[in-house]
């Protein structure tokens, strides 16, 4: 094992961004998410609930809904536009202008073939779809007052919105509103001067229309006759979401007080066919507002303006409880946010709109166990802030701190950073673009020394000052369901050296190790593999760990791996760390199989040198550090924490609702 | 002297009324509940106790109205077995032999000639498990009918009756005990087991507390240890069940019920509200506040016009649905401890004992019955956990009843004790006591005993305080305060050797003072002050004091700490007798020569009731209860029992009632008064379905002699025609209850036959 000195960074001031809005994709099973900064998100529910892909946002956009045709995916916001995604590449693919002001709704009929939106000015604008692009089609009847939501019914003939204190029906072949206008009540007596707003409707199958507003009721109306049948209160303040489960036997809403409440349509006599729709169940999973929600058949998936995405398993829908079907809360991104200058002893932290380069600070006194004394603080040394309305979709510093790049989803930029007795930055000029005809969209960047590595999706690789050095580089296949791993072979320029077996779930992190050229590679379902670059195969410990499995306990953790170390003390030990701990394998020990104890620090500690080498096995833990954004081995072996606690990021939130607690 | 079998240790008056829920007929007008060994039938509307169900000679612990006629009601027993009555008339109609403890009884519509009860698992060792099962009633007839029948319905249920419900048509039955609700549907004879855990991160406490069903959905409500209430719905599903969940109390919720249409379900709990949620309409409620006191039960008439709730202090509200409260139905007040004696108040014969907090109650022991309460801190009770409240913890009543001391006390730390002494007369006007006179701090420490002298001419005050004095308070008049007439004053403070008295004790005619000063009594002469005579029995402090009455007044008896019963003889001055017996409570019998002590015997308590001048014990039994006996009263009779030999003879004029360590009320009785009262209420048949009220009685007689004067004036007309009305067979017929009345196709005949004018008459 080994002792360290730890360096415990907490000054990344890292802030995630509000959920906005969410959609999931039944068949692809993933859910797209959209963040109050306009960032998009996806994850892949099939494969551990991985973040799979990243959209980096951009100032002049929002994200106000978000829709998934087939496999298209759609935004609409504020600004008053239209945007489908190229999500091979990771960017917008084509804007339109609604001409309606600002988009607040955005609904996709059950067929797939039409695209209505909600707009500012009353307006509901259908839009045909088209293989390549979409194509507005008409107007449905202009009323007065904002389109806050919209639903399609299953037959795709009649249309539902939400408006300020009034629900309307609309037919949509003739575009004009159906008899029928559901007026919702303004509710307590102090709000009668405020409207209404119905922020979410939803049209069932039956003619049903549920609708959810800011005065906190959930109300059941009927249709066909326009008329209300049921009213639930659920909140003090404003209902702001709505998922109605597939076979609509039940609906979840989302308050502004953080709690979801779950509504079931049920027999009033056991196996009778008289129903009524029951509230049953009431989660709190947020401390504010729950923005989007989305009934996934077996959970219900929230998220809210306190950041997280919440994965709460229905466990009356659940056959058998296995890692998917526990409660799962995504607090940070399943990526890097610092890269570490080993050398040089710097952290880079990157934010959506700027970078900061932080020296680590310096210490006295070796005594292990012990809370050292801090002899010179650490210090910012740089804030860059970024170019363009573009945020910054990830960047990277050298070992040595003397080059630091970024990209956006329209630019690389690379400059050189010189910190000697005071700090100065100049810009890399005249980088030479392999493509001229598309921007380069870079996943990940890679110093190594001198070089730096930038990897296009479509397979377009960047070197400048290539020096005889081996890169891995990773794609995020778009189409394929695996992800390759392709090995490219220096010298410059740079061919395929060869492909490593594609593998089911998606590789959340990698390294090769310095010696032994093993490239290691960790998935999301937290599957480790070794690859011997050399041989072009794997090694036989990565064939031992997948013919005697890993731990039941290694593959039920929650967060997926994101970053990999290797000691450079003991070639034979690497280090993983996710959001709650850090582990140090070590290749010589064996394996632990499901009968051993996983977490066996503390026993052995108790036991004697000889016992304690047949109880050891090759996972070493540690769950000292929480929250971890990064972990990093600097050159004199010292390691490098970076945390940021959960209770830093809800104290720098707006205030909650207030709630009246009991006997407070 | 071996007990006899003929006196038995019974509940007689001052029983638990709200120990099971109560039930409310058909037609509102009655409610019956159970209290003690018996069922009261009680008016909705006037409060008045209409009928005495007796029969059971164990608590009887279920009641239920009969399904298939609502005129009778089955009552269930821990003497195993389980009555059907009729409540009408107050007559017992079948007993139904099961010969084990039945805890809770049921009654399903659906379930013709069959009744479900609550009984021990017979098969397990442990005596914690409980079964419910279904017994078939046999239709033979018979007064007295073995019901062995019996099928296990569901298993380690709860033996509470408020933690099972019947549903829907009684299509299920919904059980539940601990963490887990069991629901059993009869059609599908299935059980589904839903579990909670004890409790999660939020501090949660999942233990169910009460259960009920919805009448005419399939909707189990249930009440749990936090205040929370759970509607389950969907549970024929093993997994896809599921339950909402609403949340007002703030500590358990004792009870729930579903109004007959399930509209409203009715919750309660320690905050003394009563909570009205609608059905269907989330967490809209109404609340009917200030009830009193805790609530255990709640039930609902079977029309939805009356409520009833049953509550901590022994009371009964009935209200109307409008809320309006109807009818309280007060029993005796039994709080966790009594501080003070059990009194008798000489005019109105009623037991005088500490109440509502702050309070006395005086409890009609003949009626069963609150007459009132007195308020003696006249402050506003707060209800805090942890608050020090202002207790009344002595009383006294002279011999005529004209004079009320209390003392009051309250003690923040052990520094600061506040003790008032208050003497409140009884006002012939208002028929009630007024405070006289109040004393703050009468005593440096705390009062350990007080008592009025006998005489009837200067009645006289004595107290015996911690600081090591006994005081003498008489009644005066003084002259700087006019107008206000006479108020008490200190007359003599006396004390020995700055020892503590505990005890004292007045002769019955007032001419001897005893006063116990640790192990020492001494005996004053309160007209002079004048110590007469000291006695000491050591070791042993005295624990209790008494004068012999009527012909043994020369003795005094005493008990000491050290397990010695003494008796001295004042003539001789010189101890009589004594006896090495660990006696808890001596009380004298004020008509009697005869004494009662309760000595302490490994976990039980043994009654001894002998005569001061006789060295064998009139009457002993041992183990008249479990537990140590609290406080004891000799309540006189109304009417000396007749009848009685040797044995009972102490209980002809007066009765022994005694305090159980579970504050249970218990008494003596002996065999032929039971056999009496059982007659006379068999012979109880009243002519019409009116309520006999007093108002009822007065009117009654009233229109009696109406309908007298109205005969003699129509005598003669009557004469000429013989109206059917007046032959005897329609009388008969008439006047007989419902239930024993021969077949109709028998009656039939004779009634035709009645309305035959014979032919004989016409010739």
């Amino acid at each position: 094992m080994g002792e360290f000195k730890v360096h415990r960074v907490r000054f990344f001031g890292y802030m995630p961004s509000g959920i906005r809005c969410m959609s999931f994709n039944e068949r692809a099973e993933r859910l797209a998410l959209g963040r109050l900064d306009g960032t998009l998100e996806i994850f892949n529910f099939k494969d551990s609930f991985y973040q799979e892909k990243v959209i980096p946002g951009n100032d002049s956009r929002s994200v106000e809904a978000v829709c998934w045709v087939a496999e298209r995916l759609f935004t609409a916001g504020l600004n008053g536009e239209i945007t489908e995604y190229d999500l091979e590449n990771l960017c917008p693919k084509y804007s339109l202008d609604a001409f309606g002001g600002p988009i607040w709704t955005v609904a996709c009929n059950a067929q797939g073939t039409h695209l209505a939106v909600g707009c500012e000015d009353g307006s509901i604008k259908l839009f045909e779809i088209l293989p390549e692009k979409i194509r507005f089609e008409r107007n449905l009847d202009r009323q007065k007052g904002r389109v806050l939501s919209l639903s399609w019914h299953e037959s795709g003939t009649r249309i539902a919105a939400g408006m300020l204190d009034m629900i309307r029906i609309f037919d949509v072949q003739s575009g004009e509103l159906c008899t029928c206008l559901m007026l919702v009540d303004r509710g307590v007596s102090g709000m009668r001067n405020h409207e209404c707003v119905v922020w979410c409707v939803a049209f069932l199958s039956d003619l049903t229309v549920i609708s959810t507003d800011s005065s906190g009721k959930v109300q059941v109306w009927n249709a066909a006759m326009g008329i209300l049948s049921s009213t639930h209160l659920v909140s003090k303040s404003d209902v702001l979401s709505l998922a109605v489960s597939k076979d609509e036997s039940s609906f979840v809403v989302g308050t502004s007080e953080g709690t979801v409440v779950q509504f079931q349509f049920l027999a009033n006599i056991l196996g009778g066919d008289e129903k009524a729709w029951v509230r049953t169940k009431t989660f709190k999973p947020h401390t504010h507002d729950v923005r989007a929600l989305a009934e996934i058949g077996t959970a219900v998936v929230s998220g809210g303006l306190d950041t997280q995405l919440v994965v709460r398993p229905l466990l009356d829908k659940v056959d058998i409880m296995s890692y998917d079907n526990v409660l799962h809360k995504i607090h940070f991104p399943h990526r890097s946010l610092v890269s570490c200058a080993q050398k040089a002893g710097m952290l880079l932290f990157q934010f959506p709109a700027q970078l900061e380069v932080w020296r680590l600070g310096e210490s006295e006194g070796r005594k292990p166990g012990d809370t050292l004394f801090v002899k010179k603080n650490p210090e910012k040394l740089l804030q860059l802030k970024r170019k363009g309305e573009d945020h910054i979709s990830c960047s990277a510093i050298s070992p040595c701190g003397g080059w630091l790049a970024y990209s956006t989803v329209s630019s690389l930029r690379v400059y050189r950073l010189q910190c000697d007795e005071h700090v100065s930055i100049s810009k890399v000029g005249g980088l030479c673009h392999c493509s001229s005809t598309r921007a380069p969209r870079t996943a990940l960047l890679h110093f190594d020394s001198l070089s730096l590595l930038s990897a296009w999706c479509c397979s377009f690789a960047n070197v400048f000052k290539s020096h005889p050095v081996c890169l891995c580089l990773l794609f995020p296949g778009a189409q394929c369901i695996s992800h390759h791993i392709l090995l490219l072979s220096s010298p410059f320029p740079f061919q395929p050296h060869c492909t490593v077996p594609i593998y089911g779930s998606c590789p959340t992190a990698m390294g090769i190790h310095p010696t032994s050229n093993n490239l290691l590679m960790v998935h999301a379902d937290r599957q480790i593999f070794e690859y011997s670059i050399v041989e072009k195969q794997y090694t036989d410990w990565s064939r031992r760990v997948q013919r005697e499995g890993l731990h039941k306990l290694w593959l039920e953790r929650d967060t997926p791996v994101t970053h990999v170390t290797f000691n450079p003390r003991n070639a034979a030990q690497f280090m993983l760390h996710d959001t709650y701990m850090f582990c140090i394998i070590d290749q010589s020990l064996p394996l632990p199989d499901n009968k051993c104890q996983f977490y066996n620090q503390i026993t052995l500690k108790s036991l004697s040198e000889q016992e304690r080498l047949s109880h050891a096995h090759a996972f070493k833990m540690c769950t000292k550090y929480q929250h971890l954004l990064f972990l990093g081995l600097l050159d004199d072996e010292s390691l490098v924490v970076v945390q940021r606690p959960l209770t830093d990021i809800a104290s720098q939130l707006p205030a909650p609702v207030r709630l009246k607690k009991f006997a407070t | 002297m071996v007990a006899s079998a003929e006196v038995r240790v019974a509940r007689c008056g001052g029983s638990r009324i709200n120990f099971i829920e109560p039930i409310i007929t058909l037609d509102s007008r009655f409610l019956l509940c159970a209290s003690g060994d018996a069922v009261h039938v009680y008016s909705t509307s006037t409060e008045e106790r209409v009928h005495v169900l007796q029969g059971h000679v164990d608590l009887v612990t279920g009641l239920r109205l009969n399904s298939s006629n609502h005129l009778q009601v089955y009552s269930c027993s821990l003497d195993g077995t389980v009555k059907l009555w009729d409540f009408t008339d107050g007559i017992l109609i079948k007993t139904y032999i099961v010969g084990h403890k039945i805890f809770s009884l049921y009654v399903s519509k659906f379930h013709e000639g069959t009744v479900f009860i609550i009984l021990p698992m017979e098969s397990s060792a442990n005596t914690e498990a409980f079964q419910l099962v279904a017994l078939h009633l046999p239709k033979t007839t018979g007064p007295e009918v073995e019901a062995r029948d019996i099928l296990s319905v569901l298993r380690d249920v709860s033996p509470i009756p408020k933690a099972t419900s019947f549903g829907r048509g009684g299509e299920f039955v919904a059980s539940a005990s601990g963490l887990q609700l069991s629901v059993y549907f009869f059609r599908k004879q299935k059980t589904y087991r839903f579990s909670l855990k004890a409790n999660d991160k939020k501090g949660a406490r999942n233990r169910f507390t009460c259960v009920a069903s919805h009448p005419n959905d399939d909707c189990i409500a249930t009440g749990h240890e936090d205040g929370k209430i759970r509607l389950w719905r969907n549970f024929s599903q093993k997994k896809e069940y599921t339950y909402s969940t609403e949340h007002w109390h703030h500590s358990a919720v004792n009870a729930l019920h579903f109004t007959p249409e399930g509209t409203e379900l009715l919750s309660g709990g320690v905050e003394s509200v009563l909570v009205l949620w609608r059905y269907g309409a989330g967490s809209k409620k109404d609340f009917v506040p200030r009830l009193g006191s805790a609530i255990e039960h709640i039930s609902v008439s079977p029309d939805g016009s009356l409520y009833c709730t049953s509550h901590k202090d022994n009371k009964i509200v009935v209200m109307k649905s409008s809320r309006d409260i109807s009818a309280i139905i007060q029993g005796l007040v039994k709080g966790e401890t009594i501080r003070t004696d059990l009194l008798i108040d000489p005019r109105t014969k009623a037991l005088v004992c500490n109440g509502k907090p702050g309070h006395l109650q005086f409890f009609s022991l003949r009626h069963d019955k609150q007459l009132y309460n007195l308020d003696i801190v006249q402050q506003e009770y707060i209800h805090e956990a942890g608050l020090h409240q202002c207790e009344v913890t002595k009383a006294a009543i002279d011999a005529q009843g004209s004079w009320l001391a209390t003392v009051e006390e309250r003690q923040e730390n052990p520094e600061e004790l506040d003790i008032i002494l208050k003497l409140w007369a009884y006002d012939e006007s208002t028929q009630s006591f007024h405070l006289n006179t109040s004393i703050s701090m009468a005593h440096e420490g705390q009062i350990s005993a007080m008592c009025f002298s006998g005489d009837a001419e200067a009645t006289m005050l004595v107290t015996t305080g911690r600081d090591g004095h006994f005081k003498a308070w008489l009644l005066a008049d003084h002259p700087d305060a006019q107008g206000e007439g006479a108020s008490w004053s200190c007359d003599y403070v006396g004390s020995y050797h700055r020892r503590e008295p505990t005890r004292c004790c007045f002769s019955a005619d007032g001419s001897l003072l005893a006063v116990g000063f640790g192990e020492v009594v001494t005996v004053w002469s309160p007209s002079t002050w004048e110590l007469l005579v000291t006695f000491s029995q050591p070791p042993g402090d005295i624990r209790d004091l008494c004068f012999g009455r009527l012909s043994c007044s020369k003795y005094l008896l005493g008990t000491t700490t050290k397990n010695l019963l003494c008796c001295w003889n004042l003539l001789t001055c010189s101890l009589e007798w004594s006896s090495t017996v660990d006696v808890i409570l001596l009380q004298p019998d004020p008509l009697s020569e005869n004494m009662a002590a309760f000595s302490r015997a490994s976990g039980s308590t043994d009654l001894f009731v002998f005569k001061p001048s006789e060295p064998r014990p009139l009457f002993s039994q041992k183990a008249v209860c479990s537990g140590t006996v609290r406080r004891a009263v000799f309540a006189p009779r109304e009417e000396v029992l007749e009848g009685c030999d040797e044995s009972t003879q102490w209980l002809s004029c007066s009765r022994l009632y005694f305090l159980t360590e579970h504050m249970e009320l218990m008494t003596f009785s002996t065999k032929s008064e039971e056999d009496q009262i059982i007659a006379s209420s068999k012979q109880l048949v009243i002519d019409d379905s009116v309520a006999v009220t007093p108002f009822y009685l007065l009117l009654g007689k009233h229109r009696k002699s109406q309908r007298e004067t109205q005969d003699s004036v129509s005598s003669h007309t009557a004469a000429r025609i013989q109206l059917p009305q007046g032959s005897p067979a329609i009388r008969e017929l008439l006047h007989t209850p419902a239930h024993v009345l021969p077949s109709a196709s028998f009656l039939c005949n004779m009634f035709v036959n009645s309305l035959l004018i014979s032919k004989s008459g016409v010739r």
